[in-house]
Formats: structure tokens, sequence, C-alpha cells
């Protein structure tokens, strides 16, 4: 894939998060392993510094409309810290593959969680 | 709906009223387990964790909207986290990153304005069948 297409990949991957208020994470790795070529675990990683400006903006506005509770934020946010370290260890254990797999599933998983959750609404 | 993960953070029975005013001492143990749970699958998956963190906090009585907004100030946390320790084990592409991160902030702002015009709920079946056939396609 061209830079020019990976860029549009990543556009179109906020507008998709935006509009079913899925993180871009879910979008970005597959975009990062299937259009720039990177192992699962390069994208996964790089997946994580791509969130940060949408998760930054995010917040900024959602804190406008006074919806965060910093507090609770707060606490999940440091607890998470040792979460990661975890996380991250697991990870760089596991095969290129199976990593690969358990994030097909894990996307298989969402896209019945999105349907679940319309579902519910409607 | 059953809830592994919620059954073993003693979350499995939701309060019908928000509980703002809770003293925070009361649910910061469940919101520490909370945070402990999705930077695990974040980190794991390079995945912000709000699919970890939304659910849950919906159990300990946050509205979608407070749940929402609240995971994502949380993810910041995790994911600065998770790109500094990636960071500092040479698996981070910063090109790569900037190159659909950057983009996706004018998608994000254009999606959320787009969600309040069209009945998002009629795309609902697609984008699930897009993830499907990505993570299809992942699996293989």
């Amino acid at each position: 894939m061209t830079l020019a297409a990976v860029a549009l990949v990543g556009l179109a991957a906020g507008i998709l998060a935006g509009l079913f208020g899925v993180g871009g994470g879910i979008l970005f790795v597959p975009t990062l392993a299937l259009g720039l070529g990177l192992t699962q675990l390069h994208a996964e990683a790089s997946s994580l510094l791509a969130i940060l400006p949408t998760a930054l903006v995010g917040t900024w506005r959602q804190r406008h409309y006074g919806n965060v509770d910093l507090k609770a934020a707060a606490v999940v946010g440091i607890a998470s810290i040792l979460g990661v370290e975890g996380g991250v260890i697991v990870a760089e254990a596991l095969p290129e593959s199976v990593l690969r797999r358990l994030f097909g599933v894990l996307l298989i998983a969402t896209a019945g969680q999105i349907v679940w959750r319309s579902r519910r609404g409607s | 709906m059953p809830c592994a993960p919620c059954d073993l953070l003693g979350l499995s029975h939701p309060r019908k009223h928000p509980n703002h005013s809770k003293p925070l001492g009361m649910v910061a143990p469940k919101l520490v387990g909370i945070g402990l749970v999705a930077g695990f699958f974040g980190a794991l998956f390079g995945v912000g964790g709000g699919i970890v963190i939304v659910p849950l906090l919906l159990l300990l009585a946050f509205d979608q909207r407070r749940a929402s907004a609240t995971s994502l100030a949380a993810i910041l946390v995790s994911s600065i986290a998770g790109a500094a320790t990636y960071a500092l084990h040479g698996e981070v592409k910063p090109g790569a990153a900037a190159l659909v991160g950057l983009p996706a902030v004018a998608g994000v702002l254009l999606g959320a304005a787009l969600q309040q015009r069209i009945p998002v709920h009629r795309l609902t079946i697609g984008f699930a069948i897009l993830l499907t056939g990505v993570g299809a396609r992942l699996l293989v």
C-alpha cells in the first residue's frame, strides 16, 4: 500500500472509530500490519503511539462537556500501568503467528459486541 | 450479560442509580481491578483498552456517556505507558504511527459529527462484517 493510501485508511479508521465509539487501536493495528507490512508486535506497539493524538483530543473535548470523572480515570489509568507491563511481557513472549491470530479473534469479538450493543440500543 | 472478568472482580450486580456522590474510596478497589485488566489487554493487543473499561464502568453504575469519557482519559495514561515500554524495547515505529494516528484525529472529529446526522445503526452490520473480514484475514 502506498503511504498516501495508508494515511487515507488512518482517516477512515478515525471516522469509523468516531461513528461507532470504538477505539482507533482496533483499526490501527490491522492497518499497520496489513497495509504497511509491520510485524504484529511492531503494529501493536506503534498503534499505542498512534492512539495518543485521538485520545488526547477526545479527552479534551469530553472534559469540556463535563463527562470525565477525573478521579476515577486517574485510578484506572495509574493501576493500568502495572497491567500494561504484564501485557507487554506476554505479547513479546508469544510467537508472532499466535499474537496475530489472537488479534483476529479480538476483532471478531468486537464485531459481535457492536452488533449486540446496537440491538440493545434500538 | 455473562461476563467472566466482571465476576472475578465482584462487579456482577449493577446498581440502578448513578453513584456520582459515592465516595471514591468505596469503588477505588474495583477501579484498580479495571485498570489492571484493561492495561494488560490494551498492551497485549495494542489497543486502548476501552473495550474492557467501558462495560466494567457501566457495571459500576456509570452512565454510557460518562463511562466512555472516563475510559478515554484512562486510556491516555495506559497508552502512554504501553507506547513508552514498547519504545524502550525498540518496537515502536514512530513514522508509521504518525502516518495513521494524525489523519485519524480529523477522522474521529468527522465521525463524531456525522454520528448526530446519519442513522448509524443501519451501518452497524456493515462495520461488523468489515471487522469480521479483517479478523478472518488475520486468523489464516
